[in-house]
Formats: structure tokens, sequence, C-alpha cells
């Protein structure tokens, strides 16, 4: 009966018009605030016992067992999300009940949030560990604002994350105060620049379409993410009963990764294995666990040198081609380089300083060949300028780098003659033993200030090696600069087991980050480990609460050089540029007086945690108390006093 | 002959002691205090890029110590350096310190020769 009474909002809306302005009056606004079960409030001299009466006709009846976000969450289980990350907002509670309730709290489970900063970043980082989205729910105002930042280091990184943002637009039907301050014309402008695709459906069919839309599109290299803007009324309110039958859930049908024209692919080919020299610099080319294997099929193939720059897990650390540790001396003698999903190809082959003068200048040879395989050829923005100085390439492939490979390597394959193949030989024996000489380099420069306090990068990265090499070990973040000790001691083999950095470089993805990807990598009884910069830490540290709350297993390490280090040393270079000295250096860009205690803060927050460890001696056994945590389902914070890098 | 040899063996050994001891500055370094050089390599931010031991770090500035590049290299580099590293004018660093933390980094000790931890 009582869905046979009511009124869709926007029906009530045109009905309302006719009615006139007085019958718009307090009483539907009045309505909309109260409880579900009460009746509705007809006169304010109302009987105080609740009775069941039928509503005069023409208000917006509420209650109903079918409210549009129950639709939503159909749409929403059909797209496989495990988790939706949210601080509650009243914008989006429609949403938010019907997946608790209607949903079940399961395929997404609701994940608790302190900071929209540390939903998408949380987001962002499970994405890097699961290869699927996470959902993320927001306010369209005040909580954008607080995600912007961490949407913006996902368009970066170039990661989907699937952003859904609660509104009211109808300006009748908000309630007064706050939901207006919460309301906004277009919730998608102020990151409009750093997402790939929004839209903002006014109706539950239009929902489905865009919500499966948004995942396609997100999910199309160049990835980014994407945003819907859910009304209030859409979730809120009944299912109108002449739009059920038009309620669907749309097939989705996932776009293939573009590769290269095969024309510039067999160029391509035709210069690598023609090249004395050749270089392959990759940097996000390794979307998936195949990406790995297809590089290592192309370096074979050809005997060349891989520099990896660490935007994912490219290639293995002790894979004999990997020549990372010698990038200067090999891009300056190539003869042909061959960028995969660069961020910064023109800063590949230059140099630059900012120091006693400015200035830059080409690193490669004059005739150096340069081809590019990236997807960010495919999606360029003007706005924001994360896309690096132009660089003058020879061969420009707008494709995926990872979906080309085996066209790229089949074609490399057929070139190469057996004449060809034994001096190909001879290039991997010598790049072999260049390798070797690097580790060997490592470790003996990783000696120095071996039992030095505040201890160093170097003895801190292999005390946590230590601990954790015959686990099944992933490094989910490192947001502590930390002179590359983990890539140049540690044998990264899996593509879980590197997940890159920010993107953007915007500070407080570390944290929030590694929890999301501790979260996805849960389920396989991965140990995740974080190395936890200090100033990194400090963005919204409500994030380790989200962590023991939902007892995800994590340990943290923390690289705590009380200090925002990198602005210090930019402090440092504009007063020695300005010869004033460095007096005053610290002044805005140190952590201490107080020292921070980060145990203290962690255990404050339901977190397992033990320091400030000063000693380089008592590393281990610390390390090995908080691995006995995580291996009970639990995070585990260590705070370490470091070296600087 | 033999007493000549002799003469000239303990001349060689005494030479290389000389030139192999930790505190005598090498030739064409003043010598320098390495205590208020330790103090200096904070206050001036050396070990903002190069560790609070001088062991260096691959994403700021190279290894210092325990055996520095020659000081007339070293001096010229801080001046004028021909990389990243701000410039430290005489203005900024004075000579007389500039020798303190010459005299600092030398005066690092040689790592372990033996770390389990980094055989693996």
């Amino acid at each position: 009966m009582r869905e046979k009474r009511s009124v869709h909002r926007r029906d009530f809306l045109k009905s309302a018009a006719v009615t006139g302005a007085a019958a718009l009056g307090a009483t539907p606004l009045a309505n909309a605030t109260a409880p579900a079960q009460a009746a509705p409030a007809v006169q304010a001299t109302a009987p105080t016992a609740p009775r069941e009466t039928d509503p005069p006709a023409g208000v917006e009846v509420l209650t109903t067992d079918r409210p549009g976000g129950d639709f939503m969450v159909d749409v929403i289980k059909s797209l496989d999300f495990e988790y939706v990350a949210a601080n509650p907002g009243s914008s989006f509670r429609g949403i938010h009940e019907s997946i608790v309730n209607y949903g079940g709290n399961a395929a997404p489970e609701f994940i608790t949030c302190c900071h929209e900063e540390s939903s998408v970043a949380m987001a962002h980082g499970y994405f890097k560990a699961e290869g699927k989205p996470m959902a993320v729910l927001c306010h369209g105002t005040v909580g954008m604002q607080h995600a912007a930042m961490a949407i913006y280091n996902a368009y970066c990184d170039r990661v989907p994350v699937y952003i859904l943002a609660g509104n009211t637009l109808d300006a009748t039907l908000r309630r007064p105060g706050v939901e207006w301050a919460h309301s906004v014309q277009d919730a998608a402008a102020m990151v409009r620049d750093f997402i790939k695709w929004d839209d903002l459906p006014i109706s539950l069919p239009h929902f489905a379409e865009s919500a499966v839309r948004a995942y396609k599109i997100a999910m199309t290299p160049p990835m980014m993410p994407v945003l819907l803007v859910l009304d209030g009324g859409l979730q809120e309110d009944p299912i109108a009963p002449e739009i059920s039958p038009r309620l669907r859930v749309p097939k989705l049908a996932r776009a293939s990764a573009p590769q290269g024209d095969s024309g510039a692919v067999a160029e391509a080919a035709r210069l690598l294995v023609a090249a004395q020299k050749p270089v392959i610099v990759a940097d996000r080319a390794a979307r998936t666990p195949d990406g790995i294997t297809r590089l290592i099929e192309l370096a074979e193939t050809l005997q060349a040198p891989v520099v990896n720059q660490g935007g994912r897990m490219n290639f293995p650390t002790r894979h004999p081609l990997n020549q990372s540790a010698n990038v200067r001396q090999l891009v300056a003698a190539a003869d042909v380089i061959l960028g995969l999903e660069l961020t910064d190809f023109w800063g590949t082959v230059n140099a630059a300083r900012d120091s006693l003068v400015r200035s830059s200048r080409p690193i490669i040879k004059p005739g150096t060949k340069l081809i590019s395989v990236t997807a960010l050829d495919l999606a360029t923005k003007g706005n924001y300028q994360d896309f690096q100085r132009y660089p003058e390439v020879d061969i420009a492939m707008a494709a995926d780098a990872e979906a080309t490979l085996p066209a790229l390597t089949d074609a490399c394959r057929r070139l190469i003659t057996a004449d060809r193949r034994t001096a190909l030989a001879e290039r991997g024996k010598r790049l072999a033993e260049s390798h070797a000489a690097a580790l060997v380099r490592a470790r003996a420069e990783a000696a120095y200030g071996w039992d030095a306090t505040p201890i160093s990068t170097a003895r801190m990265t292999m005390e946590l090696w230590a601990a954790i090499k015959n686990e099944d070990w992933a490094l989910v973040a490192e947001s502590g600069i930390m002179s590359d000790w983990t890539s140049r001691l540690w044998s990264f083999e899996k593509h879980h087991q590197s997940l890159g950095g920010s993107g953007g470089a915007g500070v407080g993805y570390g944290a929030p980050a590694a929890i999301g990807a501790a979260l996805a990598n849960k389920k396989r009884g991965r140990l995740s480990v974080t190395i936890q910069g200090d100033g990194d830490f400090l963005y919204a540290p409500g994030v380790w609460w989200t962590a023991a709350h939902h007892r995800i297993p994590l340990l943290a390490v923390m690289h705590n050089n009380r200090a925002y280090h990198q602005e210090l040393m930019h402090l440092q270079r504009m007063a020695n540029r300005h010869q004033r000295g460095i007096t005053n250096a610290h002044i805005g860009t140190t952590i201490d007086t107080p020292n921070v205690d980060f145990a203290k803060i962690a255990q404050g927050l339901g977190v397992h945690a033990q320091g400030p460890i000063t000693n380089p001696n008592d590393l281990g056994p610390a390390l090995r108390r908080a691995v006995d945590v995580v291996k009970r389902g639990e995070p585990s914070l260590i705070d370490v006093v470091t070296q600087p890098r | 002959m033999t007493r000549a040899l002799l003469v000239v063996f303990v001349l060689l050994v005494a030479i290389a002691a000389y030139a192999q001891a930790p505190n005598r500055p090498p030739a064409g370094a003043p010598a320098g205090n390495a205590d208020e050089g330790k103090k200096l390599f904070v206050a001036v931010g050396c070990y903002q890029c190069h560790g609070h031991e001088g062991q260096g770090s691959s994403a700021t500035g190279p290894r210092l110590g325990p055996r520095p590049i020659a000081y007339a290299a070293f001096s010229r580099y801080v001046r004028q350096p021909s990389n990243q590293m701000p410039p430290y004018t005489a203005k900024v660093v004075s000579d007389a310190d500039l020798a303190n933390i010459y005299a600092f980094v030398r005066s690092r000790p040689e790592p372990p020769k033996e770390i389990q931890l980094l055989k693996n």
C-alpha cells in the first residue's frame, strides 16, 4: 500500500508546482528529516502517539523497501568491487545504507576511513596490488576537496580509482543548513582536470550505463580516476514504478589495450636489432605480471640492458640484464633507446641543474635514436603540467607498452640472424659481468656507516630484508627517500613485490596506499611491508586506525629522519645560492623540538608499535617481533630514527 | 750493503707509516680539527646529502670518507660544484672551516670487514 501511495521526488515536484508555493512550505522538508518509521508530519499539533495513517495526497512519502541506492548496489556488485572506502557523509547516506544492509556489506565491503585523502590513496595502492579498482565514496563538496590531492596522485600514476560523490542537486529538497554547504552545481569541476571522465546521472537507468561506462573508461590505458556524482534523491527515494521495468545492469566489455602500429613496430625492431648499444628504459611498463615476462623476453631476445625507473615492478633486480645501476654510462653511450611508458623521456636523456647556474644539456650522443611507446600520448591534458618537457623522439607509438611488447619481440626475433645472435650473446656476457660488479659495489657502499646512530638507511634496509626475505613479501610503498637501497640490494622478482611511487609526489600517499595494498594482499596471506616516511605519516595518521579496525596486516618500518628532508635540502640550496649560510634552513623544514613519538601515536590508534629505535643492534629483534604480529593478521609499526638518506 | 738496505727499508716503512697515519693530513691538505669538523659537518648541512658519517647516498651525494679525494679537488668542488651540490663560497664556509670538515671526513672509520646481512 505504501509503495502505491509513494510519490517519486521528481513527480512530486511537478505536482508541487501546480499546487502552488504555499504547499511547498515547511512540511516536505520536515518530512525529509523525519525518521523513516515516523508518520509524516501533517500538522504541528498532531497527536503524540504514532499511528498508521495515510499521508495526504501530494506529499512525498519516503518510506520504501526498494530505494534507488539498492539498484545502485546491484550495478556496483556487477563490477566486482571488493571494497568501498569512505569517511561517512550525509550526501551519500542513501547508498551507504544500501551497501551495508541491502548489499550485506560484502563485495563491496565498507572500509571506514578518517579522511577522504586516505580513502582515495588506499584505493590507489589497492589497485596496484590487486589489478582492479576500489570504489570510494565522498561528499561532492568537502569530501572531494579533501580527496583532491590523492586523486591527483592517482591521475599522475595512471591508476584508476572509482569515485562516487554524493550531492543534492534539487535546491528545494535540501535540508536547511549543512546540506546547502555540502551541495554544489558541478561537483566534478574541481577535479575534472585530473580525472579521465565524469558524469552526473539523473535517473537510475542513466546511472547504470554511466557506472559501467566509467569502469570501462577507467580501466582502458592510460588508466585514470573516474567520477560519478550521485544525487541524494536518486539514492534515497523509492524506485518509481514506471522506472522499475527499465532497470537492468548493462554488460561490461573491457576495451583491449591499444597496441603499437605495425609499421612503427617493424621500424623499431629494425633499429633495436641493428643497434650496437641499445638501452631499454621502463617506467610504468608492466601493468600486470605478464608485463614483466614480456619485458624479459624482449631484453633476452636483444641481450639489451634494461633500466628500471621504478614506476612499476618492470624487471627483476637480480636479472643479469638489469643495469639500473649503470644508467648514466649506458644512456650516454647508447645508439638506440627504447622508452616504455616513461613519465619523463626528456629527463632520461638530458641533464638539468639549478645550482651554481641553471643549465641543461643532452647526455646522449648526437644521432642516438629514441623510440617511445606510451599510452600517455593518447590522453594529455593541459592545465596540470605532469607531462614534462617535450621529448624529441624518432618513433612515437601512442600505445600501451605491455600490449605492444609481444609484437615488438616477435619482429626483433624475425630480424636476428645467426651471426647477430652470436654478437648479442657476447653483449649479454659483458652485461652480466657489469650487473654482478654493480651488486658488489652496492654492498660495499652499504657497509659505510653500518654501526652509525642515527641508523643508516642501508642497515635498516638489510635488517628488514633479513626479516622478510623468506616470506611471500611485497614492498607496497616506500615513502621515504632511501638511496635506492631496496632496489640495489633486494631481490625483486614478482610483480606484486614493488608497486612504484605516488605519481604526483603529493606527500601523504605512503601510509594509506600501503594500507590499501596490504588490504588487497590480505586474502593471499602475503607479508606486506612499507618503508614509512615521517612527514608522510603525519598527513592523515587516522588511516592507521583504519588498518587496526579492519585488521589489515602490514609491517611499517619508519624512515624517520625528523625532517621534510627534500625541502630542507632545497632551503640549503637557496641559502647557499644567496650566500647566507644554512643557519635558518631548519625553519619550516624539520620535524623536531619536540620529536614526534610515532609509536605512541600508532598505539593510540590501535596499532602494535615499537620505537623510537636509535641503536642499530636493536632493530633486528624489533623486526622479528613485528613480523610475528603481522603474521597474526594485524598491522605493526617500528619507528626507526635514521640518517637523512 | 746489508746495513744500507736495512736503513732504506726502515725509511720506506717510516714514510709509508707517516703517509698512512690517520690523523696526519695528506700532502697538500691543511691541518684540520676533526672534532670541530664534525660540528661543522652538521652546522653547514653537509650531512643533509652525504649523511652524518659522510657515507654518501646514491640519491643526493657521494661518499666522502674515510678516504676523501685530494684536498685541492675537494676544496675546488665545494666552492664551484659542477653538479647539483649547492655552492659553498668562502663567505659561507671559510677555508679554516673547510679544513676542519676535511679532517672530519678523513677520520671516519673504515666499515666492518664482514657483515653477514650484506651477503645475500
